[in-house]
Protein backbone atom coordinates (compact mmCIF):
# COMPACT_ATOMS: atom_id res chain seq x y z
CA UNK A 1 0.00 0.00 0.00
CA UNK A 2 0.91 3.86 -0.29
CA UNK A 3 1.39 6.16 1.88
CA UNK A 4 2.64 9.61 1.91
CA UNK A 5 5.32 10.13 4.86
CA UNK A 6 7.17 13.88 5.01
CA UNK A 7 5.91 14.99 1.92
CA UNK A 8 6.73 11.65 0.30
CA UNK A 9 4.72 8.97 -1.45
CA UNK A 10 6.42 5.48 -0.03
CA UNK A 11 5.42 1.82 -0.05
CA UNK A 12 4.98 0.47 2.91
CA UNK A 13 3.44 -2.99 4.02
CA UNK A 14 0.50 -3.34 7.14
CA UNK A 15 2.65 -2.52 9.56
CA UNK A 16 4.40 0.75 8.51
CA UNK A 17 7.54 -0.69 7.44
CA UNK A 18 9.13 0.35 3.57
CA UNK A 19 8.67 -1.98 1.29
CA UNK A 20 11.33 -0.41 -0.85
CA UNK A 21 14.68 0.83 1.26
CA UNK A 22 15.42 3.20 -1.83
CA UNK A 23 12.80 5.20 -0.68
CA UNK A 24 14.04 6.46 2.55
CA UNK A 25 15.48 9.13 3.48
CA UNK A 26 15.94 11.60 6.65
CA UNK A 27 12.67 13.52 6.55
CA UNK A 28 10.93 10.25 6.45
CA UNK A 29 13.33 9.04 9.39
CA UNK A 30 12.56 11.73 11.68
CA UNK A 31 8.38 11.87 10.64
CA UNK A 32 8.64 7.87 11.16
CA UNK A 33 10.91 8.17 14.84
CA UNK A 34 7.85 11.11 15.69
CA UNK A 35 4.76 8.56 15.39
CA UNK A 36 7.38 5.67 17.33
CA UNK A 37 7.15 8.46 19.96
CA UNK A 38 10.88 9.16 19.64
CA UNK A 39 12.06 12.92 19.48
CA UNK A 40 14.08 14.14 18.26
CA UNK A 41 16.01 12.02 16.13
CA UNK A 42 19.40 12.63 16.84
CA UNK A 43 23.36 11.49 15.66
CA UNK A 44 23.60 8.86 17.68
CA UNK A 45 19.80 7.85 16.75
CA UNK A 46 21.15 8.02 13.00
CA UNK A 47 24.25 6.15 13.60
CA UNK A 48 22.30 3.16 14.53
CA UNK A 49 20.29 3.91 11.59
CA UNK A 50 22.76 4.03 8.59
CA UNK A 51 24.20 0.97 10.21
CA UNK A 52 21.07 -1.27 10.00
CA UNK A 53 21.01 0.47 6.43
CA UNK A 54 24.12 -0.18 5.25
CA UNK A 55 23.93 -4.42 7.26
CA UNK A 56 20.35 -4.86 5.01
CA UNK A 57 22.51 -3.81 1.85
CA UNK A 58 24.73 -6.32 2.40
CA UNK A 59 21.99 -9.00 3.32
CA UNK A 60 23.12 -9.57 7.27
CA UNK A 61 20.76 -11.20 9.77
CA UNK A 62 20.17 -8.41 12.52
CA UNK A 63 20.26 -9.15 15.92
CA UNK A 64 20.78 -7.17 19.14
CA UNK A 65 23.99 -9.05 19.92
CA UNK A 66 25.14 -8.64 16.24
CA UNK A 67 24.24 -4.64 16.90
CA UNK A 68 26.36 -4.85 20.56
CA UNK A 69 29.27 -6.39 18.95
CA UNK A 70 29.48 -3.81 16.41
CA UNK A 71 31.28 -0.86 17.84
CA UNK A 72 28.63 1.93 16.80
CA UNK A 73 25.71 0.96 19.90
CA UNK A 74 26.07 -0.92 22.77
CA UNK A 75 23.32 -3.01 24.03
CA UNK A 76 22.43 -0.85 26.58
CA UNK A 77 22.36 2.49 24.44
CA UNK A 78 20.27 1.02 21.90
CA UNK A 79 17.48 -0.04 24.21
CA UNK A 80 18.14 4.07 25.40
CA UNK A 81 18.00 5.30 21.96
CA UNK A 82 14.91 2.92 20.83
CA UNK A 83 12.85 2.20 24.11
CA UNK A 84 9.82 -0.57 23.50
CA UNK A 85 11.68 -2.87 21.00
CA UNK A 86 14.77 -1.48 19.85
CA UNK A 87 15.61 -3.67 17.05
CA UNK A 88 11.93 -3.41 15.55
CA UNK A 89 11.86 0.36 16.02
CA UNK A 90 15.10 0.92 14.46
CA UNK A 91 14.37 -1.22 12.16
CA UNK A 92 10.87 0.81 10.34
CA UNK A 93 12.69 4.27 11.03
CA UNK A 94 15.35 2.95 8.79
CA UNK A 95 13.16 2.09 6.08
CA UNK A 96 14.30 -1.66 6.55
CA UNK A 97 11.78 -4.84 6.77
CA UNK A 98 11.17 -6.05 9.98
CA UNK A 99 13.52 -8.54 11.98
CA UNK A 100 12.56 -11.92 11.78
CA UNK A 101 15.47 -13.23 14.29
CA UNK A 102 14.35 -14.40 18.36
CA UNK A 103 18.17 -12.96 19.48
CA UNK B 1 1.24 -6.78 15.35
CA UNK B 2 -1.56 -9.67 15.57
CA UNK B 3 -2.31 -9.35 19.10
CA UNK B 4 -5.09 -8.37 20.88
CA UNK B 5 -3.93 -4.91 21.27
CA UNK B 6 -6.31 -4.15 24.58
CA UNK B 7 -4.62 -6.72 26.57
CA UNK B 8 -1.21 -7.19 25.55
CA UNK B 9 1.91 -8.83 27.32
CA UNK B 10 3.79 -6.16 29.21
CA UNK B 11 5.64 -7.91 31.49
CA UNK B 12 6.99 -11.81 32.26
CA UNK B 13 8.79 -13.00 34.47
CA UNK B 14 10.77 -16.52 34.28
CA UNK B 15 11.12 -18.97 37.20
CA UNK B 16 14.41 -20.72 35.77
CA UNK B 17 14.22 -24.04 38.25
CA UNK B 18 16.75 -26.57 36.10
CA UNK B 19 20.42 -25.91 35.59
CA UNK B 20 21.73 -27.87 32.79
CA UNK B 21 22.88 -25.79 29.37
CA UNK B 22 19.23 -27.15 28.14
CA UNK B 23 17.60 -26.13 31.07
CA UNK B 24 18.67 -22.48 31.29
CA UNK B 25 18.43 -21.43 27.71
CA UNK B 26 14.85 -21.76 27.13
CA UNK B 27 14.39 -19.00 29.73
CA UNK B 28 17.65 -16.46 28.51
CA UNK B 29 16.17 -16.96 24.99
CA UNK B 30 12.48 -16.11 26.03
CA UNK B 31 13.45 -12.97 28.49
CA UNK B 32 15.79 -11.27 25.98
CA UNK B 33 12.81 -11.82 23.29
CA UNK B 34 10.59 -10.15 25.58
CA UNK B 35 12.72 -7.08 26.22
CA UNK B 36 13.55 -7.10 22.38
CA UNK B 37 9.63 -6.53 21.96
CA UNK B 38 9.61 -3.89 24.83
CA UNK B 39 8.34 -6.21 27.32
CA UNK B 40 9.67 -6.54 30.86
CA UNK B 41 11.44 -9.47 31.65
CA UNK B 42 12.71 -10.72 34.76
CA UNK B 43 14.35 -14.27 35.55
CA UNK B 44 14.02 -15.83 38.98
CA UNK B 45 16.90 -18.49 39.33
CA UNK B 46 15.95 -21.30 42.15
CA UNK B 47 17.02 -24.50 43.47
CA UNK B 48 19.18 -26.46 40.61
CA UNK B 49 18.80 -22.94 38.12
CA UNK B 50 21.10 -21.33 40.49
CA UNK B 51 23.75 -22.53 38.40
CA UNK B 52 23.51 -20.76 36.01
CA UNK B 53 24.42 -17.63 38.31
CA UNK B 54 26.97 -19.56 40.28
CA UNK B 55 30.37 -17.03 38.86
CA UNK B 56 32.03 -20.75 39.37
CA UNK B 57 29.72 -22.49 37.36
CA UNK B 58 27.99 -20.86 34.96
CA UNK B 59 30.74 -21.06 31.87
CA UNK B 60 30.16 -24.72 31.67
CA UNK B 61 27.34 -25.78 32.14
CA UNK B 62 26.01 -29.27 30.03
CA UNK B 63 23.70 -30.46 28.12
CA UNK B 64 21.76 -33.15 30.35
CA UNK B 65 22.72 -36.32 28.58
CA UNK B 66 21.00 -38.91 31.00
CA UNK B 67 17.47 -39.51 31.56
CA UNK B 68 16.53 -37.16 28.53
CA UNK B 69 14.20 -39.09 25.81
CA UNK B 70 14.26 -36.43 23.39
CA UNK B 71 18.33 -36.51 22.63
CA UNK B 72 17.70 -37.84 19.08
CA UNK B 73 17.07 -34.14 18.18
CA UNK B 74 20.29 -33.59 18.80
CA UNK B 75 20.83 -36.31 15.65
CA UNK B 76 20.98 -33.86 12.65
CA UNK B 77 23.67 -32.36 14.22
CA UNK B 78 26.22 -34.70 13.47
CA UNK B 79 24.43 -35.57 9.97
CA UNK B 80 22.22 -38.35 11.27
CA UNK B 81 18.12 -38.94 11.09
CA UNK B 82 15.93 -36.75 13.68
CA UNK B 83 14.53 -40.31 14.18
CA UNK B 84 17.47 -42.18 15.24
CA UNK B 85 17.36 -43.12 19.42
CA UNK B 86 19.81 -42.30 21.93
CA UNK B 87 19.97 -44.62 24.69
CA UNK B 88 20.43 -43.21 28.30
CA UNK B 89 22.80 -45.14 29.36
CA UNK B 90 25.21 -43.95 26.72
CA UNK B 91 25.03 -40.66 27.69
CA UNK B 92 26.48 -41.75 31.34
CA UNK B 93 29.73 -42.62 29.67
CA UNK B 94 32.49 -39.80 30.27
CA UNK B 95 33.01 -37.61 27.91
CA UNK B 96 29.26 -37.83 25.99
CA UNK B 97 28.12 -35.02 27.61
CA UNK B 98 30.51 -32.80 26.87
CA UNK B 99 30.54 -33.52 23.96
CA UNK B 100 26.52 -32.85 23.62
CA UNK B 101 27.53 -29.82 24.77
CA UNK B 102 30.37 -29.34 22.09
CA UNK B 103 27.62 -29.62 19.54
CA UNK B 104 24.92 -27.38 20.97
CA UNK B 105 27.05 -24.61 21.82
CA UNK B 106 28.53 -24.52 17.80
CA UNK B 107 24.98 -25.22 16.83
CA UNK B 108 23.75 -22.00 19.04
CA UNK B 109 26.84 -19.70 18.27
CA UNK B 110 25.99 -20.28 14.33
CA UNK B 111 22.43 -18.68 15.33
CA UNK B 112 23.97 -15.83 16.80
CA UNK B 113 23.21 -17.36 20.55
CA UNK B 114 25.49 -15.80 23.03
CA UNK B 115 27.26 -18.07 25.85
CA UNK B 116 25.17 -17.62 29.20
CA UNK B 117 27.48 -14.98 30.94
CA UNK B 118 26.99 -12.81 27.82
CA UNK B 119 23.37 -13.41 27.35
CA UNK B 120 22.90 -12.58 30.76
CA UNK B 121 24.88 -9.33 30.01
CA UNK B 122 22.62 -8.87 27.20
CA UNK B 123 19.46 -9.23 28.86
CA UNK B 124 21.14 -7.08 31.95
CA UNK B 125 22.05 -3.75 29.31
CA UNK B 126 18.14 -4.42 28.14
CA UNK B 127 16.79 -3.34 31.73
CA UNK B 128 15.88 -7.07 32.93
CA UNK B 129 15.86 -8.07 36.17
CA UNK B 130 18.47 -10.85 37.52
CA UNK B 131 17.26 -12.64 40.65
CA UNK B 132 18.40 -15.25 42.69
CA UNK B 133 15.94 -17.07 45.15
CA UNK B 134 16.42 -16.94 49.05
CA UNK B 135 15.52 -20.08 49.86
CA UNK B 136 17.52 -21.95 47.01
CA UNK B 137 20.34 -20.22 48.09
CA UNK B 138 20.50 -21.21 51.67
CA UNK B 139 19.99 -24.43 50.57
CA UNK B 140 22.82 -25.00 48.55
CA UNK B 141 24.93 -22.91 51.39
CA UNK B 142 25.62 -20.07 48.54
CA UNK B 143 26.23 -16.43 49.62
CA UNK B 144 25.71 -13.60 47.02
CA UNK B 145 29.41 -13.03 46.64
CA UNK B 146 29.43 -16.41 45.23
CA UNK B 147 26.72 -15.41 42.64
CA UNK B 148 27.56 -13.20 39.07
CA UNK B 149 27.98 -9.74 40.02
CA UNK B 150 25.18 -8.07 38.39
CA UNK B 151 22.76 -10.49 40.02
CA UNK B 152 20.09 -7.28 40.94
CA UNK B 153 18.98 -9.39 44.39
CA UNK B 154 18.25 -12.33 46.28
CA UNK B 155 14.24 -12.20 47.12
CA UNK B 156 12.30 -14.44 48.59
CA UNK B 157 9.38 -16.11 46.81
CA UNK B 158 7.10 -13.03 48.33
CA UNK B 159 8.94 -10.69 47.29
CA UNK B 160 9.20 -12.35 43.72
CA UNK B 161 5.74 -12.36 43.06
CA UNK B 162 5.16 -8.79 44.77
CA UNK B 163 7.86 -7.71 41.98
CA UNK B 164 5.42 -9.58 39.27
CA UNK B 165 2.33 -7.30 40.17
CA UNK B 166 0.87 -5.82 37.55
CA UNK B 167 -1.79 -5.90 34.74
CA UNK B 168 -0.37 -7.34 31.47
CA UNK B 169 2.06 -9.39 33.83
CA UNK B 170 2.66 -13.16 32.88
CA UNK B 171 4.72 -16.28 35.33
CA UNK B 172 6.26 -18.56 33.61
CA UNK B 173 8.19 -21.67 35.27
CA UNK B 174 11.10 -23.80 33.49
Amino acid sequence: MNRTIAGTEVDVNEEGYLTNMSQWNEQIAAAMATEEGITPLTEAHLKVIQFLREQQSEGVALTIRGLGKSGVVTTKELYDLFPGGPLKKASKIAGIPKPVGCI
Amino acid sequence: MNTDDKHPVRKVLIIVSRGSLDGIYPALIMANGARMEGIEASLFFTFFGLNGLVKSTMDSLKVATVGNSALNMAMPMLGLPITMPFPTVMGAIPGVSAFATHLMNKEMEKLDIPPVREFLEMISDSGGKIFACKLAMDMFKLKKDDLWERVDDVLTVGQFYEHGAGAGSHILFT
